[in-house]
């Protein structure tokens, strides 16, 4: 049993080290105070151990100076810490420009992926190595938790929103997957493998098939639904033009702005009475309990899809939101 | 702190306590320390009414609008003129003005009666109206789900109030009692102080309440 | 001093005898006498689930219970142990017997609330018993949404309701406690004269009041989502699954001072009495326990680094985190200093606050690792967060209150126990703590998680080891209550002071009598003076 017993995780993101360096630097530290502690507790119990039944201690006077210095000693040793800590998980909250992006969508007890060219995954995630992936997560129940220790990434998956986590796989391998929020009944079930594989055979995966992007699913389903026949790309609809919107900020009926991404169109299909487009009747119908986290992925990049295409000109200036520096367009 | 011993032993006086003044220290510091957990425990509810209403305006202007205005302003009128009915028993006990005392808290409680019955009635009003959640919940304006934050705060936090109400009358009518006993006198006034600031403390939880909750965007027409 | 023959003639023991004078009584160490009952049982609950979880672990594939089981195991070993031991511990035991008689006063302020606060902590209890028998609850100790309030299928509304009533037994203790100290001192007896325990039980006071209504607000609202489907936690209605997090670890952090803060009290206490001096740095000991009390009221969002807070949020939080380590850091430093030319004893109630030391402190010093955000996503929820609060809770306040429970047993009971056998479980339970909880450390980095009953076979070899530590520790908590129990019958008699300890608890007669001080005592020195003669220890 001895020989498998590994002490350390396997090293296979570009952020590994820079954690686990962190850690290192925390364990000398921490061995240090700890010893020192313990050293000195176990010297002073064996000097000063009580010769006489009535013998009293020494009073010694102490003092602020000591005082301050064991305060600002360690203050000074927190923070370094701190910024330590801090710079690498900013660098963990913000992925690169470029990344592969993939959807995760948790649920008792699974993952399921699903990449833009349409491959679908469960519980398994096939990535090329030494390329920044993104994952953009949603729960469809409870709160799970994406985490690969070889990674050295995490983020709750959560219902109701997206959260996003991205990593750069150094060297090809199967990598544990695991949900670590707990999540009930097969909680310890919920695991899976990131398979980080070199460029060649990557492709050759990738070629396997699929079923269409997820982008050409959402069309299908934006033609199934009927959304468009109030969201025309010609602003003669009922509903605000949608091409060349994603990513822009429009304004909302009671003069809020808001940023076109994921979750303003995953709350619009949803939710459309939480905020209506200035210059828009509230009469979109709630698509709540009638498509699911897959369908609204479809949809999304569907819109993004939309983004490539040459802008319409819209009658109604006040949707596409003000450039830089113009006043808003007055609400109707 | 006076050590002084008052001769013979007052029946009021506790047995851990050296004298009554450092009695009435104690049960006024108790209060008030009971009072600051409080405002802890409404505190949670604040905090969830505060981020749901920055989330949803709308749906908060929409179920404040369902509500009876007129009921929430009279029972403010009413729970403001019970602090004063109260203030004034304080005084009356403080001085040993028997009747008096008496008198007040019998209003005080009557007014607590008004306001619950009020409540009560507003309540059993949201009831015919379908706006209890978990009984049957509609609500229209296209707000459904987030209406129903609304509602289930409203009635989570005048619940809450009002059973701090009724554990007020309760009080009140052990305090009657002990009015009507003789047990309290101009030395041995302190219960009613307690008591008051207790009643005190409810009126200022109303005071938040009634407008968090009934004159959201009340100021906006249309 | 030769060992009195004799137990005093009239002591709160014998002054009444019978279920009603015990059921009924106001005085606060026959109070603390009932916690201690209660608790104890608690504690063996929660510890008994806590053994099978080991067992169930010393596999890699969950072979023993089913899943749904295990759930409920941790989830109950959790529950239990939080709020129904360690919560309470020191303060309603020792807290409640010691308070009035170290500042010299007859009892509490309100009595018949303390006695209400019992039972109150009884109600709450029996709720979640009433759960556990009625087939347990799975949703983990922390009962995050919406799992707890849209997915579970247990009985999680007895059980918050449990925990919603016996929070009011902490906030009525904290109470009294704060009155207590506030208004009854001696004469003579000011703030910094005081003992150390009360600056830390005085601390625990304020947050058992600021910070458990919240907790019970919380438990509220997921009671009422249960019945009533309000949403304030379900997306599908519009709800906040994280604001659940916020509310529930606004509490449950400071909690966690409630949990160590005693016992960083009893450790001073230890100190001074076993090395026969004023504890080192008195005056920064007894402000970093204010400090300690305050900060931790700002620090509640490091629990949800992973959960989606910003990034500005995680950074000030982490920042936090790390200014409410300062002043743990100092008592350390002070309690060592106060063992240089010190005239130490090795009794057993300093062999367990040497391990506290040595035990908080790495605990502590893993929290370092915790706050650095970067490195905290990577051991969140694994076996790393586990062994962190382990070796504070269990390190930390349990040998605290063991220490103190075989410091003051002398005086709570007036006799002596047997001094060979407590260092022997002392040793036993040390050495099974580390055994139990050091591996875990090493699992959590390797990326096990927390909560999970199955896990790579690889693992092995460090759960087994912590699975036979586990199994030492049972043994080690089993003996002291043989022997305490031993005691009380045929334990030789203490006398007024055993320890040659300075302190107002030892003037009175051990037991004390029902009134405390036949004569209401002035004090007019500091706390420790140990300059004076004292009594000779008895060995």
């Amino acid at each position: 049993m001895w020989s498998g017993t590994p002490l350390f995780p396997e090293s296979a993101s570009t952020m590994s080290g820079r954690v686990d360096n962190l850690f290192f630097f925390l364990l000398a530290v921490a061995a240090f105070f700890s010893l020192l502690i313990a050293g000195l507790i176990v010297v002073y119990a064996v000097k000063y151990r009580r010769r006489a039944p009535d013998s009293v201690g020494t009073v010694v006077h102490g003092g602020t100076l000591i005082e301050i210095v064991w305060v600002v000693v360690p203050a000074l040793v927190a923070l370094v810490i701190f910024v330590w800590g801090a710079s690498v998980f900013v660098a963990m909250s913000r992925p690169p420009d470029e990344t592969l992006n993939v959807y995760v969508v948790g649920k008792q007890w699974m993952w399921k992926f699903q990449h833009l060219d349409g491959q679908r995954e469960i519980n398994e995630l096939h990535v090329p190595v030494n390329r920044a992936v993104k994952l953009i997560m949603t729960s469809e129940d409870v709160i799970h938790d994406f985490f690969v220790p070889a990674f050295r990434v995490k983020a709750d998956v959560i219902p109701g929103r997206y959260t996003t986590l991205w990593f750069q796989g150094t060297k090809p391998g199967r990598y544990r997957l695991e949900c670590s929020q707990y999540c009930g009944t097969r909680h310890s079930g919920m695991t899976g493998e990131v398979v980080v594989m070199a460029p060649a055979d990557y492709q050759t995966w990738l070629s396997g098939g699929s079923e269409g992007s997820l982008a050409s699913g959402g069309e299908k389903l934006f033609a199934d639904l009927a959304c468009n026949t109030c969201h025309r790309p010609d602003a003669q609809g009922r509903g605000p033009v949608l091409v060349g919107l994603f990513g822009k900020t429009v304004f909302t009926e009671t003069g809020a702005r808001v940023t076109v991404d994921e979750a303003y169109v995953r709350e619009s299909i949803l939710h459309p009475s939480a905020k209506i487009a200035a210059g828009y009747q509230p009469i979109m119908p709630a698509f709540q309990g009638l498509v699911s986290e897959e369908q609204l992925l479809e949809l999304i990049e569907y819109v993004k899809s939309l983004r490539g295409q040459p802008e319409v000109p819209t009658a109604r200036p006040a949707l596409a939101g003000p450039a830089p520096g113009e006043a808003p367009a007055v609400k109707k | 702190m006076s050590r002084e011993r008052i001769a013979p032993h007052p029946p009021a006086l506790a047995h851990q306590f050296d004298d009554l003044a450092q009695q009435h220290d104690v049960a006024t510091l108790g209060i008030w320390v009971f009072l600051a957990t409080e405002i802890l425990f409404f505190g949670g509810l604040f905090v969830t009414y505060l981020v749901y209403r920055r989330w949803y305006p709308e749906a908060f202007v929409a179920g404040s609008r369902a509500l009876l205005v007129w009921a929430g302003t009279t029972n403010t009128a009413v729970l403001i003129t019970s602090s004063l009915t109260m203030a004034l028993g304080v005084q009356a006990a403080q001085t040993g003005q028997r009747r008096r005392l008496m008198l007040f808290l019998a209003l005080t409680m009557a007014l607590g009666c008004v306001f619950l019955g009020i409540k009560g009635f507003e309540y059993y009003t949201e009831y015919l109206e379908h706006h209890v959640p978990g009984l049957a919940f509609q609500f229209d304006a296209g707000q459904w789900g987030h209406a129903q934050l609304f509602f289930s705060l409203y009635f989570l936090m005048t619940g809450l109030h009002a059973l701090h109400i009724i554990i007020g009358l309760g009080v009140l009518a052990v305090m009657l009692w002990w009015s009507y006993r003789g047990v309290i006198t101009r030395e041995y006034s302190n219960p009613i102080e307690v008591t008051g600031l207790y009643w005190h403390f409810i009126d200022i939880v109303w005071i938040f309440l009634f407008p968090l909750l009934y004159l959201v965007g009340r100021h906006v027409h249309g | 001093m030769p060992s009195p023959a004799l137990l005093p003639p009239h002591h709160y023991l014998n002054d009444g005898y019978g279920i009603r004078s015990w059921l009924l009584t106001r005085d606060h160490k026959r109070i603390a006498l009932l916690y201690l009952a209660a608790i104890t049982v608690f504690f063996f609950i929660g510890g008994a689930f806590a053994v099978v979880i080991r067992l169930e672990l010393a596999t890699p594939i969950g072979d023993l219970v089913s899943d749904e089981t295990y759930n409920k195991l941790f989830t109950m070993h959790g529950v239990m142990m939080v709020f129904f031991f360690l919560i309470p511990s020191i303060p309603a035991t020792l807290g409640n017997f010691l308070i009035p008689m170290m500042i010299g006063a007859k009892d509490l302020a309100f009595p018949k609330l303390n006695l209400a606060s019992w039972y109150i902590y009884v109600l709450g209890g029996l709720f979640t018993l009433y759960a556990l028998i009625a087939g347990g609850v799975d949703t983990g100790w922390t009962f995050y949404t919406p799992f707890s309030t849209v997915s579970s299928t247990t009985n999680v509304i007895p059980t918050a309701l449990g925990i919603f009533i016996t929070g009011f037994s902490s906030i009525l203790t904290g109470l009294n406690f704060i009155v207590t100290i506030h208004r009854m001192r001696a004469p003579g007896m000011t703030w910094f004269r005081m003992p150390l325990f009360l600056w830390s039980m005085y601390a625990t006071s304020v947050i058992f009041v600021l910070g458990t209504p919240v907790l019970a607000i919380t438990m509220l609202l997921v009671a009422a989502e249960r019945l009533f489907h309000f949403g304030f936690f379900d997306p599908a209605l519009g709800g906040d699954p994280v604001l659940f997090q916020h509310l529930f670890w606004f509490y449950s952090h400071p909690a966690v001072y409630i949990m160590v803060l005693p016992a960083m009290g009893v450790v001073s206490e230890i100190m001074a009495a076993f090395c026969r001096k004023p504890v080192f740095g008195y005056s920064a000991v007894a402000f970093s326990s204010v400090a300690i009390g305050v900060l931790g009221f700002l620090v509640w969002g490091h629990h949800l680094f992973v959960a989606g807070e910003s990034v500005y949020a995680a950074l000030t939080f982490s920042a936090l985190s790390y200014l409410v380590a300062i002043p743990s850091g100092v008592k350390v430093f002070n309690w060592t200093a106060t063992m240089y030319k010190g005239s130490i004893a090795w009794d057993t109630p300093m062999l367990y606050a040497m391990g506290f030391i040595g035990l908080f402190t790495i605990g502590g010093l893993t929290g370092l690792f915790l706050a650095a955000v970067g490195l905290d996503i990577h051991v969140h929820d694994t076996y790393f967060i586990i062994a962190h609060f382990h070796y504070i809770m269990v390190g930390g306040a349990l040998m605290g209150y063991l220490g103190g429970l075989h410091y003051w047993w002398p005086k709570i009971s007036g006799r002596l126990y047997n001094e060979f056998l407590a260092k022997l479980s002392a040793g036993i339970i040390f050495l099974g703590f580390n055994l139990t909880f050091f591996p875990q450390f090493i699992l959590g980095y390797l990326g096990m998680p927390r909560r999970y009953h199955s896990y790579p076979p690889e693992f092995q070899m460090l759960n087994v080891l912590s699975s036979a530590g586990a199994s030492i520790l049972g043994i080690g908590y089993l003996i002291p209550m043989a022997y305490l129990m031993w005691s009380l019958r045929y334990g030789r008699v203490a006398g007024s002071n055993p320890w040659g300890a300075v302190g107002l608890e030892w003037t009175t007669t051990s037991p004390p009598p029902t009134e405390n001080f036949a004569v209401p005592p002035v004090v007019t020195c500091d706390a420790y003076q140990y300059d004076a003669p004292v009594e000779p220890h008895v060995a």
